[in-house]
C-alpha cells in the first residue's frame, strides 16, 4: 500500500512530461503546450472525398465544436484522429511535433482519447476494473488488492466530480455515469485532447448538465476538449471555438461569441443542387395513410401521405425518423401514435401486419435489415410475396416466382447475370434495386424509403429518382426519408421536419429551402 | 468470497433463481425422502456433483469469453485412459500417472485454444472436432477395452476420506474457491470477462485477446483431466466409453447458475450452486424411484425452467 500513492494514474504525477494536469495543479505549464493541429488533411473513399484540405487545430483548455451536416465529413475526421483511418495527405502535429497515427493505440498513447456515443465499457466488470483495464500491472502481480484499486478508482472519479461506487458492474450505472467512467478512464490514462461524438445524444437534461459542468472543470484543468454535437444550443454554451464543415471542406472557422445560430446554419446547409433530379408532375389523390402523434406529443404534426405523393421526411442524423418508420411498421414497439389506413384506425404490432395492410419499408442498412445476403436475388425479391405462391400443400410455384421476379429484375435494371445469383455479388446500388423490388413485387400502397440513395453511385440514384416519380404516378404513396436535403426537396412534394422525435414542421417543398428545412431541424422554430 | 457488501449483494440477487432452485429442491426433497437428509446420502451427493462442478468451473471461464467447450467429455475419458495405462505399466507409477493425465488435459486444452485463438476456428467447430478426435483417441489407447486395476494408491483421490470429507469434495471446494479468486480477483479474470462482454474495448485496452481465450481453454482442459482422475480412481478404471454427455452436463449447470452463453458475465460459484442443482435433482429422483428416461426428460424441463425464472428475477430487479 505504502507506495501506492506514487504509482496510480500517471496524470497526477505532476513531473512527467506533457500529461493532463487536473484541476489545482499546474494549470499554466499545460496550457501553453497541449496543441493537436491537422493540416491540409485529405480523405478520400472511392467515389466520395470525404475531406478535401481541412485544417482544423485545438488547445489545452479550450472546448472546440465541431459541426456540419449528416455526412459533412466530422466522422472521418474523427476516425482520422482515432488511427481508425489514415490521411491521403496533409499531416497531424501534436504539441509541435509532426506525428502518424496508425493505429488505435497510437492514439491512445498520444495522448487522444474519443468518447464514442457507443460506449467502451465492459459491461460487467466493476467501474474500478474498467478504469483500470490493461493496466492492472500498476497493482503489482497475482491478486488484486481490490480494496486499495476502488479507493483508488472513487478518488480518481471524485476528481471529475462523480460520486459512485465503483465496486457497481458499469452494466447497473445510468448512460451518463457511464459516460462519466469512459471520461475518467481516459483522463486516468493522460489523455491531453478529449473527443466527444455526439456526447448528449443519449442523456436526459439534467445529466447534460452534469456533463457540462465537468467538461468546463476539465477544460480550466487544461485539457483540450473536440465537440461534436448537432444540438447548436449546446455548443453556444460551452464551446468556445467552432469549426463548421461542409462536403468535407471547412467553411468557417471562429470564436463562438462572434457567430449567430442563424448564421452557423447558413454555413452549414447550401450543398449545390447540381445533382439533376428527373422532373416531377405532382398527381396527389385521395389519403391513404395517416399517422397521428401519440396523446402527449403536443408538438408534433400528424403525416399525412396521399396517393400519388412523395412525403419527404427531414431531420438530422438521431432525430429518430428511422426509429418512427419502423414504429409506424410494427417492427418497433409502438409509442402510441395511432395510425390510420385509407382513413381506418389500425393497429399494427407487427411487419407482417404492416405487409397485410399494404405498407412496406426499404430500410436504411440493407445489409442488416434489407436483404438475405447469402441467399438468391429471386429468394430474396420473392420473400414478400411466398404466402401468395404457395399452393395448399406448402410448395412454391416456381414459374410464377420466376415470372414476377423476372419481371422487376428487369424492370428496375437490377443488373446481374441471373437472378439466381447471389446478393452478395451485386453491387450496392443494385442490392438496393433488390429491396426496392421486395416491396414493389408485393404491390404495397404505401412504401417508406429509408435513405434510399446512401452510398450508391450516381447513374443508379438517377435511376431512383426515376422510379420513384413512376411509382407516385402510379399512384402509390412515397415516404421518402433523406439526410440528402437537395434530393429531399426536389423529390417531395411536401416534407416534414422531424427535432428529437417530433414532426416540428410541415413544409411545401416548391416553397421552401436547404436553409429552412435546417432551421426546423436544429430546433429553431421561430426564426427572424 | 466476496468483500465487497454491494457486490456481494447484487451478484446474489442476480443469481437468486439458481440459489431459489437449490433451496426449493432440498426442501422438496427433505420432505419426500427419508433418505434425502442423511449424511451418507448427501455426502454421495456432493461426491457426484464434484466431478461436474469442477468440469463446470473450466467452463465458465470458457464461457465468460463467450466461448464454448464441447471436448471436455472426451477429454475426461481420454486422460483417464492415458493415466491408467501409465499407472498400469508398472508398479508405483501411480502419481506419475495422474500426473501424465493432467498434462494430458492442459495440452489438449492448449490445442483447442490454439486452433480457437489463433486460427480463429468458431470455437464450438473447434471443440466438437476436439469431442470427436479426443473420444477416438481413448479408443486407439485402450484398443477400445476398459482398463480395471481395484488396487493402487491412486484410489485414494476418488474413494479417500480426509476427516471423514471424500476426497473429490474436497479437491472440487480449493477449485472452485481458487477459481473464484482468480476470476473476481485477478488481472487474468478481469480479462476473461472484458473479452467476452467488449472483445473491442478488450482490445483497446492492449489486452491480449488471443492469449487469454487460450489459458481459458487451456483451463478448462486441464480441469477436465482432473475430473478425469478422479472419476479414473472411483471407478477404479478407465472406460473409452466414459464421460459421454458430460459437456452437456457442465454447460447445462454453468447455465443453470445464471452465467451467460453470450459471455461477459458469470461466475464460479454459480456454477456449483447449477451442479448442486443437478445433482440434488437426479439424487431425489433416484430416491424417489423414477425411471432413468423420465429423469431425462425432468432435467430438460428443469433446465429452461431454471432460465425462465433468472431471467424474470434479474428482470423484477
Amino acid at each position: 500500500m505504502s507506495n501506492s500513492t506514487s504509482k496510480r494514474c500517471n496524470s497526477l504525477d505532476p513531473s512527467s512530461e506533457g500529461t493532463l494536469v487536473h484541476p489545482g495543479k499546474g494549470l499554466q505549464e499545460s496550457n501553453s503546450r497541449s496543441q493537436l493541429e491537422l493540416n491540409h488533411i485529405s480523405k478520400a473513399f472511392p467515389g466520395v472525398q470525404a475531406l478535401n484540405d481541412v485544417s482544423f487545430d485545438v488547445r489545452g483548455g479550450e472546448v472546440h465544436a465541431l459541426i456540419g451536416e449528416n455526412g459533412a465529413g466530422k466522422s472521418t475526421l474523427l476516425k482520422i484522429l482515432s488511427g481508425a483511418h489514415q490521411a491521403d495527405s496533409g499531416t497531424i502535429v501534436i504539441n509541435g511535433r509532426e506525428t502518424f497515427i496508425e493505429d488505435p493505440r497510437a492514439a491512445r498513447q498520444k495522448g487522444i482519447a474519443i468518447i464514442y456515443q457507443e460506449l467502451t465499457l465492459v459491461p460487467w466488470l466493476s467501474a474500478a476494473h474498467n478504469l483500470y483495464l490493461g493496466r492492472e500491472s500498476q497493482f503489482g502481480r497475482g491478486i488484486l488488492p481490490l480494496k486499495q484499486m476502488n479507493a483508488m478508482a472513487r478518488e480518481e472519479l471524485e476528481k471529475i466530480g462523480i460520486h459512485l461506487d465503483p465496486a457497481v458492474p458499469v452494466a447497473e450505472l445510468g448512460v451518463a455515469e457511464q459516460q462519466m467512467v469512459e471520461i475518467a478512464r481516459a483522463l486516468c490514462e493522460n489523455a491531453q485532447f478529449l473527443l466527444m461524438d455526439e456526447p448528449t445524444a443519449s442523456l436526459t437534461d439534467r445529466e447534460i448538465e452534469i456533463l457540462f459542468e465537468k467538461i468546463l472543470a476539465l477544460k480550466k484543468a487544461g485539457v483540450a476538449v473536440v465537440y461534436i454535437s448537432h444540438r447548436l444550443e449546446e455548443i453556444h454554451r460551452i464551446a468556445d471555438r467552432v469549426t463548421v464543415l461542409r462536403d468535407g471542406a471547412v467553411v468557417h472557422t471562429g470564436a463562438v461569441s462572434e457567430v449567430t445560430m442563424s448564421e452557423l446554419i447558413s454555413k452549414m446547409v447550401g450543398r449545390p443542387m447540381s445533382n439533376h433530379f428527373p422532373p416531377r408532375t405532382p398527381a396527389k389523390g385521395t389519403e391513404i395513410l395517416r399517422v397521428e402523434p401519440p396523446a402527449g406529443a403536443s408538438r408534433s404534426r400528424p403525416v399525412i401521405v396521399h396517393k400519388g405523393e412523395v412525403v419527404g421526411l427531414a431531420g438530422l442524423v438521431g432525430s429518430g425518423r428511422t426509429e418512427w418508420a419502423w414504429r409506424v411498421i410494427g417492427a418497433a414497439p409502438s409509442k402510441g401514435e395511432r395510425v390510420f389506413v385509407d382513413g381506418q384506425p389500425v393497429h399494427i404490432t407487427t411487419p407482417s401486419k404492416a405487409r397485410e395492410l399494404g405498407i412496406g419499408m426499404v430500410p436504411e442498412n440493407r445489409k442488416d435489415h434489407g436483404l438475405v445476403l447469402m441467399r438468391t436475388v429471386r429468394e430474396n425479391v420473392s420473400m414478400t410475396i411466398l404466402d401468395r405462391l404457395v399452393n395448399w400443400c406448402g410448395f412454391i410455384n416456381m414459374t410464377g416466382q420466376n415470372q414476377s421476379c423476372n419481371y422487376y429484375v428487369n424492370r428496375l435494371g437490377i443488373r446481374c447475370s441471373s437472378d439466381l445469383v447471389e446478393c452478395t455479388t451485386l453491387s450496392g446500388g443494385n442490392q438496393q434495386k433488390v429491396v426496392l423490388a421486395k416491396w414493389l413485387v408485393r404491390d404495397c400502397p404505401v412504401i417508406i424509403l429509408d435513405e434510399p440513395t446512401r452510398g450508391i453511385d450516381v447513374g443508379t440514384k438517377f435511376d431512383m429518382y426515376t422510379l420513384i416519380n413512376e411509382l407516385s404516378q402510379g399512384g402509390k404513396g412515397i415516404v421518402l426519408i433523406s439526410s440528402d436535403l437537395p434530393e429531399l426537396i426536389s423529390m417531395s412534394d411536401r416534407i416534414y421536419v422531424m427535432h428529437n422525435g417530433d414532426f416540428v414542421a410541415e413544409l411545401d417543398s416548391r416553397k421552401t429551402s436547404q436553409e429552412e428545412v435546417m432551421h426546423f431541424a436544429f430546433g429553431y422554430f421561430n426564426r427572424t | 468470497m466476496m468483500n465487497l457488501s454491494y457486490s456481494s449483494l447484487t451478484h446474489l440477487l442476480s443469481r437468486y433463481g439458481s440459489i431459489v432452485m437449490l433451496t426449493v429442491l432440498v426442501v422438496l426433497m427433505s420432505f419426500t425422502s427419508k433418505e434425502f437428509l442423511t449424511v451418507h446420502n448427501l455426502t454421495n451427493v456432493v461426491r457426484q456433483v464434484s466431478v461436474f462442478a469442477i468440469i463446470g468451473t473450466g467452463m465458465t471461464f470458457v464461457i465468460i469469453t463467450a466461448g464454448i467447450d464441447l471436448s471436455v467429455g472426451s477429454l475426461l475419458a481420454l486422460t483417464s485412459c492415458v493415466a491408467m495405462t501409465v499407472i498400469d505399466s508398472a508398479a508405483g507409477m501411480d502419481y506419475v500417472g495422474i500426473l501424465v493425465g493432467l498434462v494430458i488435459g492442459a495440452l489438449a486444452g492448449a490445442a483447442n485454444g490454439v486452433v480457437i485463438a489463433r486460427f480463429k476456428v468458431p470455437p464450438f467447430i473447434a471443440t466438437l472436432a476436439g469431442l470427436t478426435v479426443f473420444r477416438g483417441a481413448s479408443l486407439v489407447v485402450t484398443n477400445g477395452l476398459p482398463i480395471i486395476k481395484l488396487e493402487g494408491s491412486f484410489r485414494f483421490i476418488g474413494s479417500g476420506m480426509i476427516w471423514g470429507i471424500p476426497v473429490p469434495v474436497i479437491i472440487m471446494i480449493i477449485v472452485v474457491v481458487v477459481m473464484q479468486i482468480v476470476l473476481s480477483r485477478t488481472a487474468f479474470g478481469a480479462y476473461v470477462y472484458a473479452v467476452g462482454g467488449n472483445e473491442e474495448a478488450a482490445r483497446l485496452s492492449g489486452i491480449k485477446v488471443g492469449w487469454v481465450k487460450f489459458w481459458s481453454y487451456v483451463l478448462c482442459g486441464f480441469l477436465a483431466g482432473l475430473s478425469g482422475m478422479i472419476l479414473m480412481a472411483r471407478l477404479s478404471s478407465a472406460q473409452p466409453a466414459v464421460g459421454e454427455g458430460f459437456e452437456l452436463d457442465a454447460i447445462a449447470a454453468v447455465v443453470l447458475g445464471g452465467t451467460s452463453l453470450m459471455g461477459g458475465r458469470g461466475a464460479v460459484w454459480s456454477t456449483l450452486i447449477g451442479a448442486l442443482v443437478i445433482g440434488i435433482l437426479n439424487n431425489g429422483m433416484n430416491l424417489m424411484g423414477v425411471h432413468t428416461h423420465y429423469q431425462l426428460v425432468a432435467k430438460g424441463f428443469l433446465i429452461v425452467l431454471a432460465v425462465l425464472l433468472d431471467d424474470y428475477l434479474k428482470k423484477r430487479r
